[in-house]
């Protein structure tokens, strides 16, 4: 026999051998370790100041504490207390002084100050990243920011605002990532060309919650340990576990084979089987992501409001919500997401043909016209595009799509150069003005200003009066009458906005019978491991 | 000159001008795609003045040409720059993810090459039996079945109802950093740690993957052996040999076979180097952390850096299976030398 034929044979016998190879699975994860399957690809970093992805919003939630916060088991609570135990507001409402908590320490042992709470929310304006404008909206600045922001001991901690705004408002905005409180003498001691410690904070944490990140593999898998200073109650899971699992039906192989206890991103086809297994469940939460279409005002057909009103009614709301959205989105049709303050609950336009005809015949367009609608590349959304094109095809129009890949059409909202723009809104705080000051607000309507931020110029919708309105609820104090200002402003914008909300987002869980107190934060938060238990 | 070295310096010219041709085409489809490069890193919330701030750190001010220059400075100094997706330098993210494509590529090519090339020669050997259909059959399935829906239906079976391999990914949650990294091959560095229990799981996760993706490249290499073989069974020198009462043992392995060496390598070589380019929906299905999921990902993210590190090193890979195929080709065959 020849040297290469032994060879051959060999590697045969061998390629038969690891054929057969049977290697049992595990049953089930160990009783005091969260093990969870969810996209988590988005995470850039972990650094509060910069973090503005969701799966990054979870990280953070869990491993830095804010000077108010969620009680994830009673988020309808809204903020409490938590790095501070108390605040007082002065007189003129410019003025807030917290006093800080005792009992809460950082992973590194260092007890928590209104030091650290400064310094990192100082260091978040400096450093001006993109989540920044949470807190630059109260006037901070990079220069005055010392002066605004300020620990006038290791207990007491002044904001100094540049005018008076509802404190529910401040406060709220304080619960979100950018509002995490870092361990200054931890960070500034890897600080690397005045950097404010950024570049290793992006792959470290340095926060006083629950858990600390021990290990994190980009696109693969975040590992988390309890911190063991920190000053709450223990938490059930020592350890949680987050794997990038992209597809949905491997996250359900996962769960049914017990190697993971939460599947977050399953399609309808899955939820449903699950839904049909013993020791398996499904848990449902409404998320803040809103789907909707707009139009460009700077066409002229697409200004007329009869023209719009038609559009509102020739959409299948419920159709699309009871079939391909099954169980993932609900109808909603304003502008805060269900248990945001304020929250209109109305639903004004139904799928209605007829109304939809009259209204379009009494418009200046009864023949409407040609209508692109630009839409991005997903499966969702392009279900939902044809839709559309289907019912506004059926009222007369000539309804055409535009698909491109998430950042081209991106580029054309943002130049103002769509005709409708078919897209998602998720809230950036907790605050009804994160959605209010986006839909509802355009401080300067011209090419020039560049307003991108606003989705109202983005539709060169010029609207110097609702702003006005939305700008005077976010300095009214009393809560009963801001929910009340932001109640009309829905109800006036329904009527009269180029904006067709349709959908709330539903996020749904499959999970181990035995997971309780899984919370992925509602639409107001992100989600909290601490009070899981198995 | 030595006519060795004017050949090397030849070599070495080539494989710069090829890179530099990749770089460069590469570069200038990231720049020209109607998408914008700020929006990928600030994303749709950044003020005005954030994104004329990082258009500037991006030095998208510069001329085109300026742009691709400094970016081939950059990257001869090894600096790929840094990931928009990640945050991690490009320069990381390849050292973490090209390992997991490598171990998989080799166990599959390994697969099929110690299945499909003894196949394609029985196939040959015995043409027109029910052996030769088995292996055409093989062949067939393995070129019309769409990967990602036998990689779930396998994932299904073995996983999911036999249970006999593990899970998607590389390594169980439980045995995650137990093994020190110094290759980032987990097979490789749990041997070398002789930590068999990590080994063997690291092996169960590999398994399923790398059998799907060996499958497939068994079909193709199977199915060229198959021709080759074929194309020398019927040349005369085998006749000859027949004539005179050489085995029919000798005259597959030591005449045919050995004569079809040299084009196997070239098919083997190419086998490998695709594999090794990643196999994105294999990579989805078994979240496998590989470079083909990381450059499909980061092209829809709109993350050039992370494309073009990618690239390059993709196209080093073939440069270097290339010569290397070329070698084995003057040592295989003598004329060649």
């Amino acid at each position: 026999m020849t040297k290469t034929n032994r060879s051959l044979r060999t590697a045969a016998l061998l390629a038969a051998l690891m054929g057969g190879v049977a290697l049992p699975a595990m049953a089930e994860t160990p009783p005091n370790m969260l093990v969870i399957a969810n996209r988590i690809d988005d995470i850039k970093t972990f650094d509060p100041a910069e973090s503005f992805e969701f799966a990054g919003a979870d990280v953070s939630r869990n491993v830095y504490e804010k000077l108010v916060n969620f009680d994830p088991l009673d988020l309808d609570a809204g903020f409490q207390p938590e790095l501070a135990e108390s605040w007082e507001v002065s007189e003129d409402g410019t003025v807030i002084t917290f006093t800080m908590a005792e009992g809460h320490v950082f992973a590194s042992g260092n007890p928590v100050t209104a030091k650290d709470a400064a310094f990192s929310l100082q260091r978040a304006v400096k450093l001006d990243k993109t989540p920044s404008f949470i807190l630059t909206q109260f006037g901070f600045t990079p220069d005055n920011v010392d002066e605004m922001i300020k620990a006038t001991d290791d207990k007491t901690l002044v904001v100094t605002l540049d005018q008076k705004y509802a404190v529910s408002f401040v406060l709220n905005c304080l619960t979100a990532t950018i509002g995490g409180i870092v361990d200054m003498e931890t960070v500034m001691a890897n600080e690397t060309d005045g950097d404010m410690g950024s570049a290793w904070l992006r792959t470290n944490t340095a926060g006083s919650g629950p858990y600390k990140v021990v290990d994190w593999k980009p696109n693969e898998s975040v590992l988390m340990d309890l911190n063991p200073s920190y000053g709450g109650e223990t938490p059930a899971m020592q350890r949680v576990i987050v794997q990038h699992i992209q597809e949905s039906a491997t996250q359900r192989l996962q769960l049914e084979r017990g190697d993971i206890d939460i599947a977050r991103n399953l399609s309808p086809e899955d939820v449903a089987s699950i839904k049909e297994q013993d020791g398996l469940k499904v848990v449902d939460e409404l998320k803040g992501r809103l789907m909707y279409w707009s139009a460009n005002q700077k066409k002229e057909m697409l200004t007329d409001p009869k023209l719009l009103e038609a559009l509102k009614w020739a959409v299948d709301y419920q159709g699309m919500a009871d079939s391909f959205l099954n169980g993932q989105y609900t109808v909603h049709q304003a502008f805060l997401p269900l248990t945001f303050l304020g929250a209109l609950t109305e639903k004004p336009f139904t799928y209605d043909m007829d109304k939809a005809k009259a209204a379009l015949a009494e418009s200046g367009y009864p023949d409407c016209g040609p209508i692109e609608i630009s839409v991005r590349e997903a499966q969702e959304r392009m279900d939902i595009a044809q839709s559309l094109q289907n019912t506004w095809n059926q009222l007369g129009c000539d309804v055409s799509l535009i698909v491109g890949t998430g950042a081209q059409t991106l580029d054309r909202y943002r130049a103002r150069e769509h005709d409708i723009y078919l897209g998602a809104w998720g809230p950036d705080y907790p605050d009804p003005n994160t959605n209010a000051g986006t839909f509802a607000v355009n401080p300067d309507n011209s090419d020039e200003s560049g307003n991108t931020g606003y989705l109202a110029w983005r539709n060169a919708w010029d609207i110097p009066e609702m702003t006005q309105d939305t700008l005077a609820a976010v300095v009214e104090n009393d809560t009963e009458t801001r929910a009340e200002m932001y109640i009309e402003l829905q109800k006036q914008h329904q009527q009269v906005s180029p904006f067709g909300i349709m959908f709330q987002q539903i996020e749904q869980h499959g999970m181990r019978e035995n997971v309780q107190n899984f919370v992925s934060g509602g639409a107001t938060t992100a989600a909290s491991y601490w009070v899981v238990t198995k | 000159m030595p006519r060795w070295l004017r050949k090397l310096l030849g070599t070495v010219l080539t494989i710069a001008i090829t890179l530099l041709g990749l770089l460069f085409v590469t570069f200038m489809i990231g720049r020209v795609m109607p998408i914008d490069p700020v929006l990928a890193v600030i994303g749709e919330r950044a003020t005005q003045a954030q994104y004329d701030k990082v258009f500037i750190e991006l030095g998208l001010d510069k001329p085109l040409i300026s742009q691709f220059l400094i970016y081939v400075g950059d990257v001869l100094q090894g600096d790929f720059g840094r990931s928009i997706r990640t945050g991690q330098l490009v320069s990381d993210d390849i050292k973490r993810v090209f390992p997991a494509t490598l171990e998989l590529a080799t166990l599959g090519t390994l697969f099929g090459v110690f299945i499909g090339v003894p196949l394609g020669v029985l196939a040959a050997v015995y043409r027109g039996t029910w052996i030769d259909q088995l292996a055409r059959l093989v062949g067939l399935v393995g070129y019309s079945m769409p990967i990602f829906w036998l990689g779930l239906v396998g994932l299904l079976l073995f996983y999911g109802i036999l249970g006999w391999v593990a899970g998607p990914g590389r390594l169980g949650v439980f045995y995650q950093g137990i093994v020190p990294e110094r290759s980032g091959l987990l097979l490789l560095d749990a041997a070398i740690a002789r930590d068999w229990t990590v080994f063997k799981d690291a092996f169960s996760h590999i398994i399923l993957p790398a059998g799907l993706l060996g499958y497939f490249s068994l079909a193709y290499i199977s199915r060229m052996t198959r021709s080759f073989m074929l194309e020398q069974l019927s040349a005369e020198y085998i006749t000859t040999a027949r004539v005179k009462g050489l085995s029919e043992w000798n005259v597959v392995w030591r005449h045919a076979f050995r004569n079809i060496r040299i084009q196997l390598v070239t098919v083997i070589a190419l086998a490998y180097a695709n594999l090794l380019e990643g196999s994105v929906l294999t990579e989805i299905i078994f979240a496998w952390p590989g470079i083909g999921q990381y450059i499909t990902t980061s092209l829809l993210a709109n993350d050039m850096n992370s494309v073009l590190g990618g690239t390059v090193v993709i196209g080093t890979i073939f440069v270097g299976l290339n010569i290397f195929s070329d070698l084995l080709y003057r040592f295989f065959d003598p004329r060649a030398k």
